[in-house]
């Protein structure tokens, strides 16, 4: 075997290509549950933004107002979501497989006369003088600037739910609506808020798909990443930080298994292939042994519905 | 996701089931032949192309016949569910048009005897049911050639799906075919276990030119890596129909898959009461097999022999696999002049002497 062709480097910036929709998806989706609310709509938001992305990209030309317009199209279709969920009081979890269904349905729709269109090139983020390091430079300095606002994103949401009193707030309506409703708080706004957000963040997901992973519009064209950031949040139970773990781990994995393939690595792909799958199942198999432990981090009251009786 | 995606497929064929149910009541039916995808149409490839022979067949027999599809229906339990419905929502004809709905296309045509069923690429038959496929391993034989003559770095990458005998077929003629013009060629092979995953095919063709690979062939349905191909200035053969929109550069040329003649002639073959279950398999011959425009990258004398080769194999005077061949491990497949046979093709599981890597089983 010779490893010595397998570039490092390279691999590290592909598979953080390959993990960055998974995470925007995800810290969109922890932001949702920690307010209470249990969306499973996140792979129709995803594929929303995708070509809400992609149309808007192609038409102004502009990558950035692609991204977003990728998180408009996402959060557009998530408060479908939460108009069903939190007015109508309608379940969370049947609602939400609807709004996958409807979102691919809608995207397949809206994307017709979008094949086979080449969207404007997101240019990386150049450093003077930083991303002409060797290695450093392509480890560090190489991205587009999704990939940085992901990692941003990631640090402001955990500052905000941890650090801020409107995170608190949304962390009260999470754990228990009533007493959160009792000290005035207006749960039935704050939960769409956070749905907004987790719409958007799954949008702009979607987008970085379409608009950068894979230059072009294809129906279906997520092929299941929603799913996955959702098996994410559980994964980190509820922990921003952890969600650039799992996520990052998902991606590293696919990336390797690929890599090693290409290498010539006689290693059945097949179980190659269902590695990152079978990790997140011992990982949360692991993590539920303690369910004392678990139940701590799981918002007490995700996915039930709240209605004001007074 | 296969979950979203039967749901999907049974409101799908809930809507069709009755629409049907009302026009079923009428006397003098249109035929109706139904469709079942395993991708959406929009893939712009293996499913785009089943589509367009569909609509070819609208096109032959205007209001006389009628159709109906389902799209993104995931192989396996699922696939029986939704042939059963079509079956029963009166339709005569069904086209499976993917290997793993094999045994849910026998076991639904047990329950329906009076309807027709076509399943592609398969090989299990039935009163009922009849196989259809293309020789796309001649299609690959001349795209190997092209590959082995482009390539600069000598290695070819070759983004695979699942190892079915139709995929390793494909891969064995492409190496062949690029050995015999390039003897220094490697073959890189990439298993990814779907048919459908754009991310996923984009980063299986990032990690292959990442290994120097300069030339990508793909046997999955999505454009994606003719995209990073583009992208990367790397060449690429569009799969199943002509993708060079997403690499005007990168594509080389591509396999182009035509089943609208093969469609109408089975729907006819209904419509006339002279149905019966058969095995068609066939090339560049029959036209069932076809090419996308050659790229003005190619220099005139690979040109000249990819239509030499095409010529040669259409009028049956070459065949991909002639001895000798000898297997991966060195054993002999096919002694000199000697032609596989279609029965060891359509189970063939091994690759052929040269090929770097272990075939999965």
């Amino acid at each position: 075997m010779d490893f010595s062709s397998l570039n490092a480097v390279a691999m590290i910036v592909l598979l953080i290509g390959a993990a960055t929709p998974i995470l925007l998806a995800a810290i969109g989706e922890l932001v949702v549950e920690k307010s209470g609310v249990l969306n499973l709509g996140v792979e129709g938001m995803m594929i929303i933004g995708a070509v809400t992305g992609f149309i808007t990209a192609t038409t102004t030309g502009s990558p950035m107002l692609g991204f977003v317009g990728g998180a408009i199209g996402g959060a557009a279709v998530s408060t479908l979501f939460a108009f069903l969920t939190q007015y109508l009081l309608s379940n969370q979890v049947a609602t939400g497989l609807a709004l996958t269904m409807f979102g691919l349905g809608l995207a397949a729709l809206m994307g017709r006369s979008y094949n086979g269109i080449k969207p404007p090139r997101t240019e990386r983020l150049e450093v003077p003088g930083l991303s002409d390091l060797p290695v450093l430079g392509e480890l560090f300095f190489s991205y587009d600037p999704i990939i940085y606002f992901s990692l941003v994103l990631v640090i402001a949401v955990w500052w905000f739910l941890n650090r801020t009193r409107a995170g608190l707030v949304l962390r009260a309506c999470g754990e228990n609506h009533d007493a959160a409703h009792s000290l005035g708080y207006n749960v039935q706004l704050i939960r769409f808020g956070a749905i907004m957000f987790g719409g958007a963040c799954a949008g702009l997901g979607g987008a970085y798909v379409s608009l950068i992973r894979v230059p072009q519009w294809t129906e279906g064209m997520t092929a299941g990443v929603g799913w996955i950031a959702l098996a994410i949040v559980v994964f980190a139970s509820w922990k921003p930080w952890r969600v650039i773990l799992g996520a990052y781990m998902f991606g590293g994995i696919t990336i390797l298994q690929l890599s090693l393939q290409a290498l010539g690595i006689s290693i059945s792909g097949a179980y190659l292939s269902m590695t990152p799958y079978i990790v997140t199942i011992v990982v949360l198999v692991i993590m539920s042994a303690d369910r004392k432990r678990a139940s701590l981090n799981a918002p007490a009251c995700l996915g039930r519905s709240f209605h004001a009786s007074h | 996701m296969k979950f979203t995606k039967t749901l999907a497929a049974a409101a799908a064929m809930g809507l069709a089931l009755s629409g049907a149910a009302t026009a079923g009541s009428h006397g003098g039916d249109p035929l109706k032949a139904g469709f079942i995808y395993v991708g959406p149409i929009g893939d712009l490839g293996w499913t785009w192309t089943h589509d367009q022979g569909r609509l070819a067949v609208e096109a032959e027999f205007g209001d006389s016949v009628e159709t109906s599809y389902v799209e993104s229906v995931p192989e396996g339990a699922d696939a029986e569910r939704v042939m059963s419905q079509m079956a029963r929502s009166g339709v005569d004809i069904i086209f499976t048009t993917s290997f793993g709905y094999m045994d849910p296309t026998i076991n639904v045509a047990a329950d329906f005897p009076d309807v027709a069923f076509e399943h592609a690429t398969g090989y299990k038959r039935a009163e009922n049911v009849s196989t259809y496929s293309a020789r796309f391993y001649e299609g690959r034989y001349v795209i190997g050639e092209i590959a082995g003559a482009m390539t600069e770095t000598n290695k070819i990458g070759y983004i695979a799906s699942f190892p079915i005998p139709e995929v390793v077929r494909g891969i064995n003629s492409a190496y062949l075919a690029a050995k015999s013009v390039n003897p220094d060629v490697e073959f890189k092979v990439v298993w990814v276990y779907t048919w459908f995953d754009p991310g996923k095919e984009a980063d299986a063709a990032n990690a292959l030119i990442e290994q120097g690979v300069d030339v990508i062939m793909q046997h999955t349905d999505s454009p994606a890596a003719m995209t990073i191909a583009e992208e990367k200035g790397v060449y690429a053969f569009g799969q199943a129909s002509d993708m060079s929109a997403f690499g005007p550069n990168a594509q080389l040329t591509g396999i182009i898959d035509n089943w609208g003649p093969y469609y109408i002639e089975r729907v006819k073959a209904v419509m006339d009461g002279t149905w019966e279950s058969t095995d068609t398999w066939d090339g560049i011959a029959e036209g069932m097999v076809q090419f996308a425009p050659f790229s003005d990258k190619l220099p005139a004398d690979v040109v000249a022999r990819a239509e030499a080769t095409i010529a040669a194999i259409g009028s049956g005077e070459f065949s991909p696999f002639t001895g000798p061949i000898n297997k991966q491990d060195g054993s002999v497949w096919l002694a000199e002049g000697e032609v596989a046979d279609d029965g060891t093709l359509a189970g063939l599981n091994f690759y052929v002497e040269g090929i770097d890597g272990e075939l999965p089983n």
